[in-house]
């Protein structure tokens, strides 16, 4: 089935237990689909993991791997970010070489991007930004006559607006 | 509160889970283990020859029962020899619970001698698994491995347990727990009631029905609704290979098998349904062939318990989410109140179409036995069931032989019917049908076999000595790995790439009298039927018949495929719909 392909913000609960991740994991690359970012850190309640993750597919691609991550016994809770509306952030720490004339424009970079620069030495920038994922590529984009050093980034993570909340 | 040290938690919590029969093989990180059976004396050991035979045994066991089978092997080659078994279990959905042994909890990742991470290795083939950390976590883990093998779609679960575990030198207060809940796996029951009215809507309309039914209705013992079902709208049946008997093969509604090998009338009757209700089936490729031609005008209705079965391969309209029994004697109670019922005429238009149909069938029929004087395959399945009366449990390897055996061994009864349908796996017969004589110990128990599967687990005929399982093993020997000649017959030019043995063969009578059993070797037709009497005369022993057949036979019909749809078939080496 060949359909229009999108990216989606899938985010889960799932027991903080050894082999929990790993079953998660492995279930994409069991079934042939794919993962574009990965992030998981545990949540408020300790049995609890928190997982977001982005992947792109078709909208029957989607349903299987929903249901397919349902299926798994560690996982408790999930959620289809993409399905309403909702906040996506993503971290990036980027290491720039700035000297000479470039030092001020990098600057003047981060600052319309809303970063900061979190280390300076007299010749490279370690620069902070916080966004959904377009901004920090765009970020990236706009610094591209600098030369970038190191690029990390944490994958996406993302919660619902309003009163809806992914919990027990 | 008893005190026991985990090796005996663990048995002990079989035991009083209900297990009667323990398919295993001893092994070091295990003989904590081992010495927690010996002194039991409620749960039964039964020593394989091979792990993957005590998987497949277990497997058998499970079908038959519908209880868990349980395995337990050693760490490292003993837990990778289980793999294919696992494997085979989790692809036809049986439960089972195996559990393996592993090096002791400090040497974990320090390649201790005989370790394998088995929880990562059985990971995509197992429903869940554990690794025990905490003795004092035996119960509720062996609680909990039950619960998930056994309820919604079944499936193997592995637990992994560590020497230390399992060591005598401490002990710990033992209860086994009346109940578990585990916060994450609420298994569908009760299917949508707005859906399951839709359904029924649908069916009520409809004017060439079908019902496919798979190996849901097997294992979630829905049988006697399906029968009622069918009876009830007198639309036609078709089960695939791993629902057979679930509808009686018998029955004057029953289309046979449908897909790559089924008959003429099943797959024409799908191809032109209007509406479809699969129930507990999955839309297997073996059934559908190309998904983008699969009956192009049928609406579908899909019962499973499993979501992700829904529309994987193929959309349905009306998908129902539940247990078969639960959403069947739903729909029956929804009929029963109903006041409309399918339009006669249509109907009757409709099985007049597949009697003409049926006429063309696909299958073979006496007169087509004379050609070649030698013996066909296809006789010796319907002799078997004229001699054992059509009413043994039959288990099967894989391959030409298997497909056979699907179609002439008419079967009536879920449960009945033993094969290894989503990985097939050569060298399930054998142990399948010890692991279902333990179940059924007053059954006959038949294994349909090849010469060529059967060398894949030869070494159980050992363990048949050893337990008195009187088994027989009826060997479609075609001196050929014949499904695979069959495809390079069809698609290589008749290139027999490694499919021949070259008088390699094992003297088959010989090797049984080794074995202390008997073995019959049958070549002239004329004999077929004496000597499979006498062999299932012999009600106490292993009699293995050793039944030379025509090569050069093919199974048939057969799906036209790439890019085939249900009703494209080959009949014989010449005939195409
Ligand atoms: C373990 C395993 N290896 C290979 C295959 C591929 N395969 C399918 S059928 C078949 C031939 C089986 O030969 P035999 O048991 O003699 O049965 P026949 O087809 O001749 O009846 C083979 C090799 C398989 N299904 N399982
Ligand atoms: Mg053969």
């Amino acid at each position: 089935m060949s359909e229009k392909q999108s990216k989606r913000i899938i985010s889960l609960l799932m027991e903080n237990a050894p082999g929990a991740l790993s079953r998660v994991v492995g279930l994409f690359s069991q079934r042939g689909y794919n993962i574009e970012t990965l992030n998981v850190a545990p949540t408020d309640d300790a049995s609890l993991s928190r997982l977001t993750l982005t992947t792109i597919g078709s909208e029957h691609n989607i349903e299987q791997i929903t249901k397919n991550l349902n299926k798994l016994i560690d996982v408790v809770k999930l959620v289809d970010l993409t399905e309403g509306s909702h906040i996506e952030r993503e971290l990036m720490l980027v290491k720039v070489k700035a000297t000479g004339a470039l030092r001020e424009e990098v600057k003047r970079c981060v600052d319309i991007f809303r970063g900061q620069i979190v280390d300076v030495t007299s010749t490279v920038y370690t620069i902070q930004i916080v966004g959904a994922s377009d901004k920090l590529d765009a970020f990236v984009q706009a610094v591209s006559d600098a030369q970038i050093l190191e690029v990390v980034r944490s994958g996406v993570s993302g919660i619902a607006r309003g009163e809806k909340v992914l919990s027990l | 509160m008893e005190m026991l040290s985990g090796g005996d938690m663990l048995v002990r919590s079989l035991q009083d889970q209900g297990v009667e029969y323990v398919f295993g093989y001893p092994g070091g990180s295990a003989l904590h283990i081992y010495d927690a059976i010996f002194r039991n004396k409620a749960v039964k050991h039964i020593l394989v020859r091979h792990e993957q035979a005590a998987t497949h045994a277990a497997d058998g066991y499970a079908r038959v029962t519908g209880k868990a089978g349980v395995v337990l092997v050693t760490s490292g080659p003993g837990a990778t020899n289980a793999i294919t078994g696992i494997a085979t279990a989790y692809m036809d959905s049986t439960p089972m619970v195996v559990i393996s042994g592993q090096v002791p909890s400090e040497k974990i990742g320090e390649d201790a001698f005989q370790e394998t991470d088995m929880v990562g290795v059985s990971r995509p083939i197992v429903k869940h698994s554990f690794l025990v950390k905490d003795p004092a976590e035996i119960p509720e883990i062996v609680k909990k491995a039950f619960y998930i093998a056994e309820t919604g779609r079944p499936g193997p679960v592995v637990i992994d347990v560590p020497k230390d575990v399992t060591s005598p030198a401490e002990t710990f207060p033992y209860e086994y727990p009346k109940k578990v809940k585990i916060r994450s796996y609420f298994p569908a029951e009760k299917g949508h009631s707005g859906q399951i009215k839709k359904a029924i809507q649908l069916l009520l309309e409809a004017r060439r029905p079908v019902i496919y039914s798979g190996g849901g209705v097997v294992l979630g013992d829905a049988s006697k609704q399906l029968r009622e079902l069918a009876r009830k709208l007198n639309y036609p049946v078709t089960n695939t290979l791993m629902g057979l008997g679930a509808f009686p093969g018998t029955d004057k509604q029953f289309l046979g098998m449908l897909g790559m090998h089924g008959t003429f009338e099943a797959n024409t009757a799908m191809h032109h349904a209007d509406v479809i209700l699969a129930i507990g089936a999955r839309f297997d490729d073996r059934v559908t062939n190309t998904p983008e031609k699969f009956c192009p005008g049928a609406k579908i209705i899909h019962i499973d318990i499993d979501p992700a079965s829904i529309s994987k391969t193929i959309q349905a309209d009306i998908p129902i989410v539940g247990s078969v029994q639960s959403v069947l004697n739903e729909m029956l109670e929804l009929l029963a109140q109903s006041k409309e019922s399918p339009d006669e005429q249509a109907l009757a238009d409709w099985w007049q179409q597949i009697e003409d149909w049926r006429g063309r069938h696909g299958l073979y029929t006496k007169n087509r036995f004379e050609e070649t004087g030698q013996i066909k395959p296809q006789e010796v399945i319907q002799a078997l069931h004229e001699v054992t009366g059509g009413d043994a449990i039959i288990t099967s390897d894989v391959g030409q032989h298997q497909m056979f055996t699907a179609q002439y061994y008419h079967f009536n009864r879920p449960r009945q019917w033993v094969n290894s349908g989503g990985l097939g796996t050569m060298g399930f017969g054998l142990p399948a049908a010890m692991g279902a004589q333990f179940a059924e110990r007053d059954q006959q128990v038949v294994c349909v076999t090849g010469e060529g599967s059967i060398q894949m687990c030869i070494q159980e005929l050992s363990t048949c000595t050893q337990y008195h399982l009187p088994v027989k093993i009826i060997c479609l020997n075609n001196q050929a790995l014949g499904m695979v000649r069959q495809w390079q017959d069809l698609h290589y030019d008749g290139r027999y790439s490694e499919s021949l043995y070259e008088e390699s063969l094992p003297d088959f009578e010989k090797l049984m009298e080794a074995y202390g059993h008997v073995g019959i070797k049958v070549t002239e037709r004329s004999e077929l039927k004496s000597k499979l009497e006498e062999c299932f005369a012999m009600k106490d022993r292993v009699v293995f018949m050793d039944i030379y057949v025509d090569q050069s036979e093919h199974v048939y019909p057969m799906q036209v495929a790439p890019n085939g749809a249900m009703r494209d078939m080959w009949l014989s080496k010449t005939e195409r719909t």
